[in-house]
């Protein structure tokens, strides 16, 4: 993990070399260094680090989505990147509103990302502008909704106690 | 009844293959086809006959979802729990040529018409025996993607709890389906259950 | 009548050729392979687009048992999310369980005390080799040679008796906590596990000479199968299959977590990366698992099996009895469960397929709000398409074999 110097001289490389508004903002919370990265930028960062930092971050090792419910904007999608080289790692976080969810792929960059980033618009109904394949992974082809955002109902059904037994309807209804 | 037992003379296998062939031939008489008969001789129902045949030798579907697969692996596999006592080793991967539905595992809601389907491909008389929690009541997972209990779409004739059941455990609940086929007559399943109203075809017949 | 063409029989012979059928098929046919198929993995359907005997592309479809069990974690207390993480993975459940236990150690700050700590890695490496059992007797049963099923599950057996002392059960023991084991060893189980270690280095050569040198079993993995590191790396694999391809990644040793710098044993990698190479690795695993496992049992330090923190774990119940504030710590965590200060934590860990990597975001409450497992089998599952592609159909099967997929983890 970059300490959070670390973490500042590389949220400065990056504001340098991809733009300003790039970076939101950085957070580095119990050894975890994240960066908090624009969604339109997020495929040149994620690029910059594969290729060009001195200090790069070669592999993605898991990329996943976050409801952040009550918080806007809602959705984020978390890229952990790994270096081999100084068995080190990066997160990368972006976050969108559910109203517009488009994130740019990565899965030409890092082709890991396929499974997982269709995984992502299964579970939070994020779409990744350019991913060869997007559908769902998980759920069946013609789900509705999308299961993992907060607001969406566990499902299943009521446990049946001696209280509420008589007013749930059985299936001899 | 009583049951007298004398000594055979002479060689006891090659005498008795001798008196077995007079027996099917009719030529025995008196004391010694008393004899007889009441040495070998069974006297039954064919319908129980039938049963035990069938009870003894169930063929299991190879099918398994999840953690109970594994537990249900070890039964058929391990030496310790072996399920080669009970007849019921020859695992079957063709539903047409299978018997025993073992359902072990979570049923997701994506599986749920794939099960039907390879129920249905089953010839008459079968079985199924839910293993476990999550194929008998859903476990632990009463969510969206888990249907709650496989008697929602399966009609299921033994239960097995447990989060694994222990081989034991599914052991006992093959013994007891046994018991059960030996009591029940075999019908077919729909007459059995009186599950009508769920078939595929409307004319009332089942499309596999 | 005619005489039938009487032809002499070399001369028959010579105009048979033997030459591989190769290009002439120009039609491409597309199958469907499962979810319920013969291949004992699990309920993976693969859509194999076939050329003749030639699997040209393969695409796996999953999610048949999806169960929904991210979405469960959020709605229950820490110490029960326990039980549900355990079984995404269902072979290697310890690892699940200890994945996120370090997570939420991570977010709490939390200490495991050191002998928790070796107690975690022999149970941890235990577990290892009662996956590695259970991958090399469906493997082998896959490919042909069942006789690995019978002696694979007979050995597996003896692991889960281990568990059983330990644990209670012999899957899913819900053994780990947060903050350590939830109880210690009982006595006989050091005793047990030495013989276990004994026996199970007595077994292994006669695994390997069962199939290692059975011309049959070399014929259909070695040279199967094979896919460039790069190739790899850029997939995301990690574990034995990147192992066996040559590259020598492995967590326990690049990242020591739980205590893992204390041993020593070696990391087996392969040269070729061919199926035969990811069989040896894993069967070298073991061997080295075993090691860590008797040089855990040497070592094993003195002291608390679990955090002495009653904020976050159980007080031992003789406490309950004397002091007002243990019984106030118990209420608290048997109803509400220890809170965590928001934060994210991300904690990878080497489970026998790959990186198993935990996340956990907290909120301040006593529920996380997003709990995601990063799981092997998910990643690897992408480069069975590269593994398939221009290899004949027997070939595919001992790639999924060799694999080594758990769709419980897939699917999660």
């Amino acid at each position: 993990m970059p300490d959070a110097t670390g973490l500042e001289l590389i949220a400065q490389r990056v504001r340098e070399r991809i733009g300003e508004d790039a970076v939101t903002g950085t957070v580095f919370h119990r050894r975890r260094a994240t960066l908090d990265v624009a969604p339109g930028s997020v495929r040149d960062v994620i690029a910059y680090f594969r290729d060009e930092d001195d200090e790069p971050w070669e592999r993605l090792m898991s990329l996943h989505g976050v409801d952040y419910l009550p918080e806007e904007p809602r959705l984020g999608v978390h890229y952990e990147l790994l270096s081999m080289e100084r068995t080190d790692r990066l997160n990368v976080r972006t976050r969108v509103t559910a109203e517009d969810p488009h994130v740019p792929t990565v899965v030409d960059l890092h082709p890991t990302a396929d499974f997982q980033e269709r995984e992502v618009y299964d579970m939070f109904g994020v779409v990744f502008d350019g991913h060869p394949d997007m559908r769902r992974i998980l759920m069946p082809e013609d789900y509705e909704g999308y299961p993992q955002r907060r607001d969406f109902p566990i499902g299943g059904e009521p446990v049946i106690y001696t209280f509420n037994e008589p007013k749930l309807p059985r299936w001899y209804d | 009844m009583e049951v007298t037992r004398t000594k055979v003379e002479g060689s006891d296998l090659r005498v008795r293959q001798m008196k077995a062939q007079q027996l099917l031939r009719g030529e025995l008489e008196g004391e010694d086809l008393e004899r007889e008969v009441e040495q070998r001789l069974l006297f039954t129902k064919f319908e129980e006959a039938q049963n035990w045949a069938r009870k003894n030798a169930l063929f299991p579907l190879g099918f398994g979802l999840a953690c109970c697969a594994i537990e249900m692996i070890t039964v058929i596999g391990s030496p310790r729990n072996d399920l080669s006592r009970f007849g019921a080793e020859v695992i079957r991967f063709s539903p047409r040529q299978a018997d025993l539905l073992i359902l072990s595992g979570r049923v997701s809601i994506k599986m749920a018409p794939i099960i039907r389907r390879l129920y249905e491909q089953m010839l008459e008389p079968k079985w199924v025996i839910a293993m476990g929690v999550c194929s008998s009541s859903a476990g632990m997972f009463n969510n969206y993607a888990v249907v709650q209990g496989a008697d929602k779409f399966l009609p299921v004739d033994i239960y097995v709890p447990g989060c694994p059941p222990r081989p034991e455990a599914l052991i006992y609940g093959i013994m007891k389906l046994q018991d059960q086929i030996a009591g029940d007559p075999a019908m077919g399943w729909r007459e059995r259950y009186r599950a009508y109203g769920t078939e595929e075809s409307p004319d009332g017949v089942d499309v596999a | 009548m005619t005489e039938p063409l009487q032809v002499p029989y070399r001369a028959r012979e010579r105009s048979v050729t033997m030459e591989p059928m190769g290009e002439e098929h120009d039609e491409l046919l597309t199958i469907n392979i499962g979810p319920h198929h013969p291949a004992t993995h699990g309920v993976l359907r693969l859509l194999t687009t076939l050329e003749g005997e030639t699997v040209r592309d393969v695409k796996p479809i999953i999610g048949y048992v999806h169960t929904g069990i991210e979405k469960s974690c959020e709605d229950h207390q820490y110490w029960k999310v326990i039980p549900f993480v355990e079984r995404m993975d269902y072979l290697s459940y310890y690892f699940n369980a200890m994945a996120f236990c370090m997570a939420v150690e991570r977010l709490l700050d939390e200490e495991v005390p050191e002998r928790a700590q070796w107690l975690r890695v022999i149970h941890l490496e235990l577990n290892r080799v009662a996956s590695h059992l259970f991958w090399i007797a469906t493997g082998a049963l896959d490919l042909g040679a069942i006789t690995m099923l019978w002696w694979g599950c007979r050995d597996r057996d003896l692991a889960l008796d281990l568990f059983e002392m330990s644990g209670g059960q012999r899957f899913h023991t819900r053994y780990f906590q947060v903050g350590g084991v939830v109880e210690d060893i009982p006595p006989g189980f050091e005793e047990m596990t030495r013989k276990f270690v004994k026996t199970m280095r007595a077994r292994i050569p006669q695994y390997l000479n069962l199939l290692d040198k059975n011309e049959i079993w070399l014929q259909r993995t070695k040279n199967t199968g094979v896919v460039p590191v790069e190739r790899l790396l850029e997939l995301g694999v990690t574990g034995p299959l990147l192992r066996a391809a040559g590259h020598p990644w492995d967590l326990r040793k690049a990242t020591p977590y739980s205590g893992y710098e204390n041993f020593d044993f070696k990391v087996p990698v392969g040269t070729v990366g061919d199926n035969y190479d990811r069989f040896r690795v894993r069967i070298d695993e073991m061997t080295e698992s075993l090691d860590i496992v008797e040089q855990a049992l040497d070592g094993l330090p003195e002291g608390p099996y679990i955090t002495t923190n009653r904020k976050v774990a159980l007080p031992p119940r003789h406490e309950l009895a004397t002091s007002m504030e243990a019984l106030i710590h118990h209420f608290k965590l048997v109803t509400e469960g220890f809170r965590v200060p928001p934060g994210e934590a991300y904690a990878a860990i080497e489970s026998p397929r790959g990186e198993l990597g935990c996340f956990v975001r907290a909120d301040g409450s006593a529920k996380p709000a997003r709990v995601h497992m990063r799981d092997p089998s998910f990643v690897n599952l992408q480069a069975l398409p590269d593994m398939a592609r221009d290899n004949l159909l027997a070939d595919f099967i001992a790639c999924v074999a060799m694999l080594d997929p758990i769709l419980g983890g897939v699917d999660r």
